[in-house]
């Protein structure tokens, strides 16, 4: 009996392991009428685009609106301010596929989807993706080319931190450095509220502490990450 | 009907009844009356929201204010709740109405105020608080230097009251800047006139359109120019209407925006959108960021935001290697009639919220008064082009000196704040305000929506014209659910109130079922007659 619990286990496990690395590979063929990832990258700002993504995460829903961190296996994107019901937004879980109608915009050097609804997408994967090793790409142009993605930028040291209002609970900007060079990242708290663990992480951060980062690449004025996590630097 | 159905339907409605007086004792309140002395041998905690213009020198003035109030008043905590956008603390305020578990005290504006007071005694009205002689503003029993009634500049007192009552007082009050690239103005060969006409303004942003062969601006040879951004859309389709002397509402709360002169208005934007000369801070990003860069010549802006504007600002949020040099006038707003200058008055107002203990207001009340002081007026205003809203710090001796030390520094004494700052002071009877109802928040919001529809429109290579504005109008109306005739003011409002909340719900069930009951008793008492006499008819 022991040996055949045992040997189910394994098999569960083994079949478990095959699906997430087959759900990790599989990139799914975009419906009709939707764009790929380089078609919407293409197109022009103020266009309408209609794409399909899985969503990473989301700000907190807001009068009848929400604001969702998504990505595809390709690139990523940022929905401002997505037309959502409540319940709805209560299902916009990382992994969930959606189709997203609306507009292409630009707003301080973000590009996002404005304007637009969404519908789920029965019986399709979930996605969710790995951050993407950016540290060689801070401070060059070629930087702004994985905007929205997850990204995770190592061996990062603290220059300081500052509450947008003096005291936590609001964002937390955040100043970082590698090589002399300083950039801008930033605790969005409408992404990770003051309950977090990587806020109260980023909180205790001291000027000096080398730290690896990941975050959403996003952008006002240039890069500023909205940090999902920080650790000591490995 | 059988005695036992009876008896099921009798204790039903006891029980309905005995619910719906529940329910209405939990979200009613009994109206606010001043305590003939405030208890000072309780303590209060009490909760105060207030908005910040994302300036971290005036949280921490709130910050200070609290502090030094607590030191006089040490039985009254105040805990603070700061935000940095206006429609999310009404946003809170009236998802809170719903759990009864409003602020205490809560910087708003009085449009937002017309809302809150649909919930039944929701907002303490002032009338009282104000006058009274041991309470009231400079009242006896006060422990710190008040201003008196008579010291609330009038036009801004009168800003807070509505259907007769005062149900706010006036914080800070601001007004519209143009902030303007003078010296882009110069070298496109225009002189600035002493007021700025919206004439002038369009065909100096249309002048500023015009690039070289390689997709260059000629006035700042870059890629990126436009040259006339407004920040609130909404003010700015106000302040145009009255300067035509059109229409946008009324005190009856009749809307009247949907004209000819607004159409006019929005095919004029429409134009200068095509043609690059116009964009709005919702679609494109601040005003301040783009001037600040040399990518803008006209920013419209709140005098509040004055600390952001220009190259040697104290505020920059745009990084070093973008910043350009250049000399920023500080001017009025565009007017179409410069001999009759119309600007809109805005700026935060405080409300007191009613509480079940009406010590707690006078707590509440107390605090509000203490954030009028001259000392918290005059440093709170200095931090951004605000001015304070008594006369009693106006004229004061510190605040004379801080306006006449404009320019000494690139910090306190920055000069674009301190010309926005002068702007108001010296058009204070230029300024306006809209009618308030409950419903013209949503108004507001519609107003300034029409720009951006219209921007929107003509950037996504839509045909703006009189079919497309006809049809914006129907949007408005149905997206802000607006009552034209002002019949049913208390219902306007976009998804104002958001969905029912929980209690309600049970409140609403309870009369349905209350109702159902009592129509079934009825129905059956009535049927049973029927029976009678259909049995009488048959003998």
């Amino acid at each position: 009996m022991k040996k055949l619990f045992a040997m189910l286990l394994a098999l569960t496990m083994l079949l478990s392991c095959g699906a997430v690395l087959a759900e990790e590979t599989a990139v799914e063929a975009k419906s009709e009428g939707v764009m790929t990832y380089a078609e919407y990258a293409a197109a022009e700002i103020e266009a309408e685009v209609v794409i399909e993504c899985y969503v990473q995460a989301t700000q907190s829903w807001w009068d009848n609106k929400i604001t969702v961190y998504a990505a595809d296996q390709e690139g990523a994107y940022f929905l401002y301010e997505l037309a959502c019901s409540e319940e709805d937004a209560a299902k916009l879980v990382p992994g969930a596929k959606i189709k997203v109608t609306g507009f292409k915009g630009q707003w301080a050097g973000e590009v996002e989807v404005m304007d637009a609804t969404f519908e789920f997408v029965e019986g399709g994967i979930s996605y969710i993706a790995e951050p993407v090793d950016l540290t060689a790409l801070l401070g060059t142009e070629e930087l702004v080319n994985y905007q929205n993605q997850l990204a995770i930028f190592k061996g990062m040291t603290v220059e300081g931190i500052e509450y947008k209002n003096g005291q936590p609970g609001d964002d937390i900007y955040v100043n970082l450095s590698l090589n002399g060079a300083a950039y801008s990242f930033c605790v969005e708290r409408y992404l990770t509220d003051p309950e977090t663990a990587v806020y109260k992480a980023v909180g205790e951060l001291k000027a000096g502490d080398v730290v690896d980062v990941v975050g959403f690449l996003y952008w006002y004025e240039g890069p500023n990450t909205h940090i999902t996590s920080v650790t000591a630097a490995q | 009907m059988s005695r036992m159905l009876k008896n099921v339907l009798l204790l039903f409605l006891c029980a309905a009844c005995l619910l719906l007086t529940g329910c209405h004792g939990s979200q009613d309140k009994s109206a606010f009356e001043i305590p003939a002395a405030f208890d000072e041998s309780r303590t209060y905690e009490i909760t105060f929201w207030a908005k910040n213009d994302t300036n971290i020198t005036q949280a921490d003035l709130y910050r200070k204010a609290i502090e030094d109030f607590q030191a006089i008043y040490p039985n009254i905590r105040v805990n603070l709740r700061l935000y940095t956008d206006y429609g999310r603390i009404y946003n809170d305020v009236i998802t809170n109405i719903a759990t009864d578990t409003t602020p205490n005290v809560c910087i708003t504006y009085p449009d937002h105020i017309a809302t809150y007071l649909t919930g039944d005694n929701c907002v303490a009205p002032l009338d009282g608080l104000m006058t009274d002689a041991k309470y009231g503003l400079g009242g006896s029993e006060i422990r710190f230097d008040a201003p008196t009634k008579a010291e609330i500049i009038p036009q801004f007192l009168a800003e807070c009251a509505f259907d007769g009552h005062y149900y706010a007082v006036p914080y800070m009050r601001s007004t519209e800047a143009c902030y303007v690239n003078k010296t882009f103005v110069e070298k496109l060969g225009f002189t600035l006139p002493e007021k700025l006409t919206w004439d002038f303004v369009w065909e100096v942003s249309e002048a500023a359109t015009a690039k070289d062969e390689a997709g260059n601006y000629l006035v700042n040879g870059q890629k990126t120019m436009i040259p006339f951004i407004y920040k609130s859309t909404d003010n700015m389709m106000i302040q145009m209407l009255r300067q035509k002397g059109a229409g946008y509402s009324n005190q009856d709360g009749q809307i009247l925006i949907f004209n000819d002169t607004t159409r006019e208005l929005l095919e004029t934007v429409a134009s200068h959108v095509k043609s690059g000369a116009f964009s709005t801070f919702k679609i494109s990003s601040y005003p301040a960021n783009f001037l600040n860069a040399g990518q803008c010549i006209f920013a419209i802006d709140s005098t509040a935001g004055a600390t952001w504007m220009g190259s040697q600002a104290p505020l920059i949020d745009i990084a070093e290697d973008k910043l350009v040099q250049f000399e920023t006038a500080v001017m009025m707003l565009p007017q179409f009639d410069t001999e009759n200058p119309q600007m809109i008055s805005q700026g935060p107002s405080m409300c007191v919220f009613n509480k079940e203990d009406p010590q707690e207001v006078l707590a509440s009340w107390i605090f509000a008064q203490y954030m009028l002081t001259s000392e918290v007026q005059i440093a709170y205003a200095s931090t951004e082009g605000y001015v304070p809203v008594t006369s009693k710090a106006q004229e004061s001796a510190e605040y004379q000196d801080y306006l006449s030390r404009s320019g000494e520094d690139n910090d306190l004494h920055y000069d674009v704040k301190m010309q926005a700052t002068q702007l108001l002071l010296e058009h204070v009877d230029d300024t306006f305000v809209t009618p308030v109802f409950n419903g013209s928040a949503s108004l507001r919001d519609a107003a300034g929506q029409m720009i951006e529809e219209v921007t929107k429109g003509v950037r996504r290579k839509k045909t703006v014209d009189d079919a497309f504005i006809s049809n914006l109008y129907d949007k408005m109306i149905s997206l802000y659910r607006l009552n034209l005739d002002g019949s049913q003011g208390s219902s306007g409002g976009k998804q104002e109130l958001g969905p029912l909340p929980g209690t309600a719900v049970t409140l609403l069930s309870a009369i349905g079922l209350a109702w159902g009951g009592i129509i079934a008793y009825v129905a059956v008492d009535a049927a049973k007659k029927r029976k009678r006499v259909k049995n009488n008819g048959y003998h």
